[in-house]
């Protein structure tokens, strides 16, 4: 049943098929991005309370969302690294951090520039914005510590092991900065909860959340190709690539 | 399986009481830390009975920062750290002696000098005694929480900060917690579900953070 995955355990193998999907991806990125951000920037109905600035929305929340999509690929990833002691999982978490931590850039960076006109601050200790903080530390520190390491697969074994360790972490983390919010600051916090949208404003945002998926997806698949070359840049099958593509540039 | 946990924790004990400035100096750090405050942000005693929680638990987090360094340091230096793994018990249990051992060096002494704290930072005895109670469930998590980072960044030439990075944001919940519990204990309600919460936090890295340990060693020694 599982025979269709054995090839891909090969760099190479793996190297081509992340080829093929990449154009599939990035398409969809490219016609969700436009669709979804001319629908809800030029054409979706103004919120009755929040005016235009409500149209953050639809990069906040895809971003956050994919911030921790990101995350939890990377946690899978760690344990299949570990477990079945497969290289290319570590290579993939590699390749994911720092899209990862730039997507939680990107939420904090679009919650601080939404908060400034709805709380009156640029930054709140909400306790989604604070997890959010957090989660982008747990991000640095994965990527600052697979730098750290000179040879490669060391590098990829540690990240593994902390992005395990802090997969197990971040559930308490949030509870604890929930609870510690609620407690601190009572009746003060402003809920996020999800409101009931009206279909003309929901619809846009589905459509970019898919586009940031896809996104995290397109750039992931680049730098894990990358990853592949630069790791493997010894073997055989890499110098011919590189043959073929200064051949047929000639 | 006893005889050895209780070896490696008397062979870290005996190493660290042949150079003392190792223990000392951490808790020097602790005490300064914490007399930094009141100096930076004035005397107030009501000022600061409401801050002292968190400075203490911050200066207590920044000290055991300092002292992990020499927790795998020396060993993996000199070469006992690749001996420790070559005996024939599980290496789990052997770096949970040397933990245990550590924080008999480094927590322990913070629990002793946390009177003078109190005192210092005009703690009232309830709250001091939270204090205390959230110092001692809280410190060994620390312990086990840093010993990953560090067995992580063993290997490396400059693990230090990278040691910070990794190890601050994962202590971030037990800082909330003991906070929150002191300072329920200062508005006289009750504190024993925090207290409760830590508790499950240091089962539960008791329990997985060995084998964490273990793994990253064999990663960094190899």
């Amino acid at each position: 049943m599982w025979k269709w995955l054995h090839p891909y355990a090969k760099p190479e193998k793996s190297y081509q098929l992340a080829g093929k999907l990449l154009p599939w991806f990035v398409v969809v990125t490219v016609i969700t991005f436009v669709v979804g951000l001319v629908w809800g920037l030029l054409f979706a109905p103004a919120d009755y309370q929040q005016g235009d600035s409500f149209r953050i929305i639809y990069i906040h929340v895809p971003a956050a969302m994919m911030a921790m999509a990101a995350y939890s690929t990377m946690a899978i990833a760690a344990f299949i690294a570990l477990v079945w002691q497969i290289r290319l999982a570590e290579m993939n978490i590699a390749a994911i951090a720092p899209v990862g931590a730039v997507f939680t850039f990107i939420a904090l960076v679009t919650g601080a520039a939404w908060g400034k006109p709805m709380w009156g601050a640029w930054w709140v200790w909400d306790a989604r914005l604070t997890s959010e903080l957090i989660l982008l530390f747990v991000y640095l520190g994965i990527i600052a510590l697979y730098n750290a390491f000179s040879d490669k697969v060391l590098a990829g074994r540690a990240a593994s092991i902390l992005t395990l360790v802090g997969v197990i972490n971040l559930p308490v983390i949030h509870y604890s900065v929930v609870w510690w919010n609620t407690l601190h600051q009572g009746a003060t916090i402003m809920k996020f909860d999800k409101p009931s949208m009206a279909p003309e404003m929901l619809w846009p945002l589905m459509i970019m959340i898919v586009g940031f998926a896809a996104f995290l997806g397109s750039v992931s698949l680049l730098r894990f190709r990358n990853e592949i070359l630069a790791r493997e840049s010894h073997r055989p099958w890499v110098s011919a690539l590189v043959t073929d593509k200064l051949s047929g540039e000639k | 399986m006893f005889k050895v946990f209780l070896q490696v924790v008397s062979k870290e004990l005996k190493g660290a009481f042949r150079r003392q400035s190792d223990i000392l100096n951490p808790v020097w750090f602790f005490i300064i830390v914490v007399t930094l405050f009141p100096l930076g942000i004035g005397t107030d005693p009501i000022l600061l009975a409401r801050i002292a929680p968190g400075v203490i638990w911050v200066a207590a987090l920044l000290a055991a920062l300092l002292s992990f360094e020499r927790l795998f340091k020396d060993d993996f230096i000199d070469g006992s750290l690749e001996q420790l793994m070559l005996m024939p018990h599980p290496l789990a249990w052997l770096v949970s002696a040397k933990v245990f051992a550590h924080w008999l060096l480094t927590g322990l002494p913070i629990l002793f000098i946390s009177p003078l704290l109190a005192i210092f930072l005009s703690m009232e005895t309830n709250t001091y005694f939270a204090l205390f109670l959230t110092l001692l469930i809280g410190t060994p998590i620390l312990s086990l929480l840093g010993a990953i980072g560090v067995a992580l960044t063993v290997g490396l030439r400059k693990g230090g900060i990278l040691l910070s990075l990794i190890m601050l944001p994962l202590s971030i919940p037990i800082l909330i917690f003991s906070t929150l519990a002191i300072d329920a204990a200062a508005y006289g309600q009750s504190y024993l579900g925090l207290l409760a919460l830590l508790g499950a936090m240091l089962v539960t890295s008791i329990t997985l953070a060995p084998f964490a340990i273990a793994a990253s060693l064999r990663v960094s020694v190899s």
